[in-house]
């Protein structure tokens, strides 16, 4: 009997992306995805790992791999592909030579997201094929499918997980490594690679005609399965959703979804025929269903199972009443539940980031904030946050309260990671169009709240080389930033102090909050 | 399975991924604590423990903003074939908590004729630090009415006692260890494998100081 092992599905994704012969792997990290490349960097040298500034940089250096033959993964969480869509749209059209798969975590739910959205329909935005495991098995053999999918047919391949699918355990059987054959270098065609109008076109129309060939391949994949049953109920499912509604209805027939775009239509179609109810279940966007009603199949779906946060077996059992006609048990709380003081996450004892937010808790001021640790200071007893958009958007957003004439003074907050990954631009802006407002880089030495990853500044790499670490100060001053200043925030006379200078300054500032994240 | 692309290799699976096989019934178990008190690696321990004795085997835990000072939980599941790594509902057999209030807030996880190992340590949320909420006082009369079937134990006194109060995690491993149909000798082999040759010695006597707790 093969080696199994107990493995996180992004654990099984690294493992994959090893065995599938993946020689390049980039990324940036996000809850739920980080776990997949911190484990692919362990198979160094045999593999070449880095965490870009951003998704979408990570996303071009896995193309760049990709186009001389290499195989490739690019790895992120959901709203990190909206940074990288712009690479992802065009990719699909100058097409890939090595195998090249991009590993995108939703998170349904929001555990640690800003948003909650559904990846899968990127697949369909950009013509390529989806991917979707129910757990670590299908999440190391379906990214060697999506790898194989994508070198024969030259396209990107999105792998989509979610928190559960990635986050959860379960036994995995270790395979060999398969090295591709091909010969590493770039075949100069610019036909293909260059989509200037006059080749684009003829790429826009090999899109069109890929995607046909694909969905002759969904029809046969074996990542697409019917699981025959009992015949009077047939559920459509794919992912986690899979593994909820085979605890709920563990006699009802099922076609599980493993290649989940373009859809198997004839495999659609034939368990349609052979069942008496058809219903859908899926977690988020009704992604499955809306396709199945296009093709003229009724079905049960959206009405009966929620599309708004996970799904879980307690919610499908809910639907299972609902669908039933039979009342819905309503769940009594606990005679003590209303006594139970609440526990929030909090900024660790000891973070440096408390010296700011208290010396900001002094001053009528608006702070836009951004994605990391310090999303916390919009809590009691800090309340010292007042907007959070995406990543970068604490500094652009500060340079557009200001400019629209807001009253306060506006502070505009980013941690160091964070402004690497697109804070620069936004300090650019500011500069360059003569904003006014207070940039405070928090700079904690580190990417703290995915885990402690390295980034430019810290002057180490993923495959744990020492590098040149980049001085934030510097990037403010090349980008005409003139007042700059590094504060440490343990002193907090001389926090407030420089802040308060800051505020009242009329030109920009950027301050620099230095003090590494305590162990 | 049907046919379609040749396999590169290892993308079929086998039929059934169970050995054992003779357990019809899915175990659930619930651990909840707060982050930092060590229970992803109880949680580790306990899912190899079962791997070993040849279960299939899920767990889950939530990654990220839930570390921070939050309230935390991991889910295992064991049992001839599992589909859901999440327990529901009124599904938990065992319900091990290393801080009173969080057994409290997770209770309805617990089968009602589910045992419950409760650690008899209060962590003050900032919440009640901050003077908006209040910690209850008869905690412990609370998990009683909670509780039918309720083993309470000082598992950091215990573990400190032993040498280290950061093995109090697997003191209380220990204790739900009785109310799990588990061979000690696989007990013993997972937390060999999973806890580092410097600490196994008191995370061994930590074990063995829960499971004999009564």
């Amino acid at each position: 009997m093969a080696l199994r092992r107990l493995m996180s599905g992004n654990e099984a994704l690294a493992r994959g992306a090893f065995e599938a012969g993946v020689t390049v792997g980039a990324g940036y990290p996000g809850t739920p995805s980080t776990e997949i490349l911190e484990n692919l960097a362990l198979y160094k040298p045999d593999v070449y790992c880095e965490w870009s500034p951003n998704e979408k940089v990570a996303f071009e250096v896995a193309a760049g791999a990709s186009l001389v033959g290499a195989r490739s993964i690019v790895t992120m969480k959901h709203v990190g592909l909206n940074v990288a869509a712009d690479p992802l749209m065009t990719l699909s059209y100058i097409s890939v030579e090595g195998g090249f798969v991009a590993c995108v975590a939703d998170d349904p739910g929001m555990h640690s997201s800003q948003n909650e959205q559904d990846t899968r329909n990127y697949a369909r935005f950009a013509k390529i094929p989806l991917f979707e495991p129910s757990d670590s098995q299908e999440a190391k053999d379906f990214l060697k499918l999506a790898m194989q999918v994508s070198e024969e047919f030259k396209t990107p391949v999105i792998l989509r997980t979610t928190t559960r699918v990635s986050h959860s355990r379960s036994l995995v059987e270790i395979g060999e490594r398969i090295l591709s054959e091909k010969k590493i270098g770039l075949v100069k065609d610019p036909p293909r690679f260059v989509p200037i109008p006059v080749w684009g076109r003829p790429m826009r129309q090999r899109v069109e005609d890929r995607l046909i060939r694909l969905q002759a391949i969904s029809e046969s994949s074996p990542a697409n399965r019917l699981e025959w049953r009992d015949r009077s109920l047939g559920i459509i499912t794919s992912s986690i959703a899979y593994q909820y509604a085979r605890e709920v209805w563990p006699q009802a027939s099922v076609l599980k979804l493993g290649m989940s775009y373009p859809f198997p239509d004839s495999m659609i179609r034939e368990f349609a025929a052979e069942v008496s109810n058809l219903l859908v279940v899926e977690e988020l966007d009704d992604f499955i269903e809306q396709h199945v009603r296009s093709l003229g199949l009724a079905c049960r779906g959206r009405d009966v199972v929620p599309g708004i946060m996970e799904l879980s077996v307690d919610r499908l059992l809910v639907s299972k009443a609902l669908m039933e006609g039979r009342p819905v048990e309503v769940r009594k709380p606990s005679a003590f539940s209303d006594r139970l003081p609440p526990r929030p996450p909090v900024l660790c004892p000891g973070c440096p980031h408390r010296g700011v937010f208290y010396a900001l808790s002094k001053k009528k001021v608006v702070v836009t904030g951004d994605i990391g640790c310090y999303s916390l200071g919009a809590f009691p007893p800090l309340n010292r946050m007042d907007s959070i958009l995406c990543m970068g958007g604490g500094i652009s957003m500060a340079h557009g309260l200001e400019k629209a004439g807001e009253p306060s003074k506006v502070v505009g907050i980013v941690g160091d990671s964070t402004f690497f990954h697109s804070g620069i631009t936004g300090l650019l802006d500011i500069a360059y169009n003569r904003g006014s407002s207070t940039i405070i880089v928090l700079d904690n030495r580190t990417t703290a709240m995915t885990g402690h990853q390295d980034h430019p500044g810290t002057g180490r790499t993923l495959m744990g080389e020492a590098t040149n670490a980049v001085s934030i100060e510097d990037i403010g001053r090349a980008c005409g930033i003139e007042r700059v200043y590094v504060i440490n925030p343990y002193n907090l006379d001389k926090t407030s102090q420089v802040i308060f200078d800051e505020i009242a300054a009329e030109k920009p500032s950027l301050i620099v909050s230095r003090a590494p994240c305590p162990p | 399975m049907r046919a379609g692309l040749p396999c590169w290799g290892g993308c079929q699976r086998g039929e059934s991924m169970s050995e054992k096989g003779n357990m019809k019934e899915t175990k659930s178990i619930v651990l909840v604590g707060v982050g930092g008190q060590g229970i992803l690696l109880a949680s580790e321990i306990l899912a190899q423990t079962a791997m070993l004795e040849g279960y299939d085997v899920k767990t889950n835990e939530v990654h990220g903003m839930a570390q921070r000072g939050g309230s935390v939980m991991a889910q295992i599941r064991y049992g001839q074939e599992v589909h859901s790594p999440l327990v529901a509902r009124n599904e938990a057999h065992i319900l091990g908590a290393l801080e009173k209030v969080e057994a409290l807030r997770y209770a309805d996880y617990l089968r009602p004729d589910g045992l419950a190992a409760v650690s008899t340590q209060a962590i003050m949320p900032v919440t009640v630090s901050s003077g908006a909420a209040k910690y209850p006082e008869d905690a412990k009369e609370l998990l009683k009415q909670a509780f039918p079937r309720l083993v309470y134990i000082d598992a950091a006194k215990i573990a400190r006692e032993l040498g280290d109060i950061r093995a109090a995690n697997i003191v209380l491993l220990g204790a739900i260890s009785q109310g799990l149909d588990l061979a000690l000798e696989s007990w013993e082999k997972a937390i060999a494998l999973c806890v580092k040759e410097k600490f196994l010695e008191i995370n061994r006597r930590a074990f063995a100081a829960g499971r004999n707790y009564s």
